[in-house]
Order: structure tokens, then sequence, then C-alpha cells
């Protein structure tokens, strides 16, 4: 697993490439909780090049969409695909968050 | 039933790596799609989880992996541990309903095994957990 993140604006974009599963997910959840503490409210996650989730990993989202929620920030996604996709639907995770196509489209909407 | 092959290592998360692997190489072999292996995959790692966080309590344990395929083609595994009984299938499902305050933390894995799989069975038999998890190669349902 790799991560990239840019900040634009009052945004951070969390690029994951990869695998999110029981060996990696501890540094994914790192670099989000970093995120926030460091003050960022809003924060797009950019899955379009990311291979494989596990229930670990969607923790770590909904832990960090927890925090972001009590402090009026807010999670995004971006490029959300494939198998990856699939888990998102299976769990409901789509109907709690904002997707987008691309990183570009969801900073516009930001 | 013909056993394709049968992994058995101590249940640490150091094993894991070499489980998935065991577990995807044997999978590729009998020619299942990227696609049907990301269900094994993860019915398979969520299982693992669970024996590592749960079944033995902080004492030593071991899992144990066979991979099958049966008379009419499907991919089947027996994922197996000598830890405190455990009946997955006795968990309730998750509301995957709930909005973002009100979902509890975790509970997932569980339905992941159940939804990225065609058939689940447990039983418990000689102080063994031994979950049995079925992927018709044509017809993985999380991934339809």
């Amino acid at each position: 697993m790799e991560i990239a993140t840019r900040k634009k604006d009052n945004a951070v974009m969390v690029s994951v490439t990869g695998r999110i599963d029981m060996v990696t997910a501890p540094a994914f959840e790192k670099s989000l909780s970093d995120e926030i503490s460091a003050g960022v409210k809003r924060i797009i996650l950019n899955f379009s090049a990311l291979e494989y989730i596990n229930s670990i990993g969607l923790r770590v989202i909904l832990t960090a969409s927890k925090k972001l929620k009590e402090q009026q920030g807010e999670l995004v996604f971006a490029g959300l695909q494939g198998p990856v996709n699939e888990v998102f639907k299976i769990s409901g995770f789509h109907s709690l968050y904002k997707m987008f196509e691309s990183e570009e489209a969801a900073l516009q909407e930001m | 039933m013909q056993i394709l092959c049968t992994i058995k290592m101590p249940a640490t998360r150091e094993n894991f790596p070499a489980l998935m692997q065991a577990v995807a190489d044997c999978a590729r072999s009998q020619g299942i799609s990227s696609e049907k292996l990301y269900g094994i995959e993860l019915a398979t790692e969520e299982a693992l989880v669970n024996i590592f966080n749960y079944a033995y309590q902080g004492a030593h344990g071991e899992v144990e992996i066979v991979c099958m395929r049966d008379d009419g083609g499907k991919f089947v595994m027996d994922i197996i541990d000598s830890g405190a009984p455990f009946d997955l299938l006795s968990v309730k499902d998750p509301d995957v309903t709930a909005g973002i305050a009100e979902r509890p933390i975790g509970g997932l894995g569980i339905y992941f095994i159940k939804k990225f799989t065609d058939d689940v069975c447990y039983r418990r038999e000689g102080g063994k957990n031994i979950l049995r998890l079925t992927v018709v190669a044509g017809n993985n349902p999380g991934l339809r």
C-alpha cells in the first residue's frame, strides 16, 4: 500500500494505491488521524488505484468520519471502482458518503 | 471432494501474508478469475482476523486452511482452529442502512464472509471450529 497526500485550499486529498488489509490498515489509519489531528476538515479519499479493502479498512474510514463530523468536517470519495466499489455498496457505505468520479469533481463540489 | 492444498501455521499476524498467498495461489491454479478471487480473499481474511483476535484469547494456537474442489467444480475452503467455540453464523447482521453517527464501529467482517461467498457452514468437531466457505466459480454473489 502507498499513500500520497496533497493539500489544496482547505481540503486534503489522500490517494491510496494497492491494498488496505490487516497488515496495512494501521498505516492508513495513522495517515487519516494525523490529518484530522492537524486540523484538516475536509478529506477526499481517492481510491481510483485501490485494489482491495477489508472490514478493518472500512472501520478506519468510519472512525475518521465520525471524528470529522464532530468537528463539522467531511470525508468524501473519488474514483471508487471495481470490487472496492462493490464492498462499499454491500456495506451501505455508498449511502453514507458523497461519491465523485474524480478528485477534480470532488474539489469543485467542496 | 478433491483436496488442492493444506496449510497449517501458528495463528499469528506474522503468518497472515503466507496464509493469504497460499489461498490465492490455490484459487488461481483453479482458473478462478480475479473478480471471484477478491471474494475468496476477503472472506478468508475476515475469518482469519476473527481467529487471530478471539480464538485463543492470548494463548498460542494454530490455524489450518484446506482448499478443495467439490465434484461440481465449486471452490471449497475449510478454515480450522482449536480455539473457543464460535459459530459466526449466530452473529446478527449489522444494520447497513444506519447513518455515520449511529453506526457501530466494526461488525462488517462476518457480514462480508456471508455476502462474498455462496455458502457458509460451521461445525464444532473434535474440539475444533470448522468454517466451510464455498464459492461457485461462475457466481460470486458479492461481485455480480
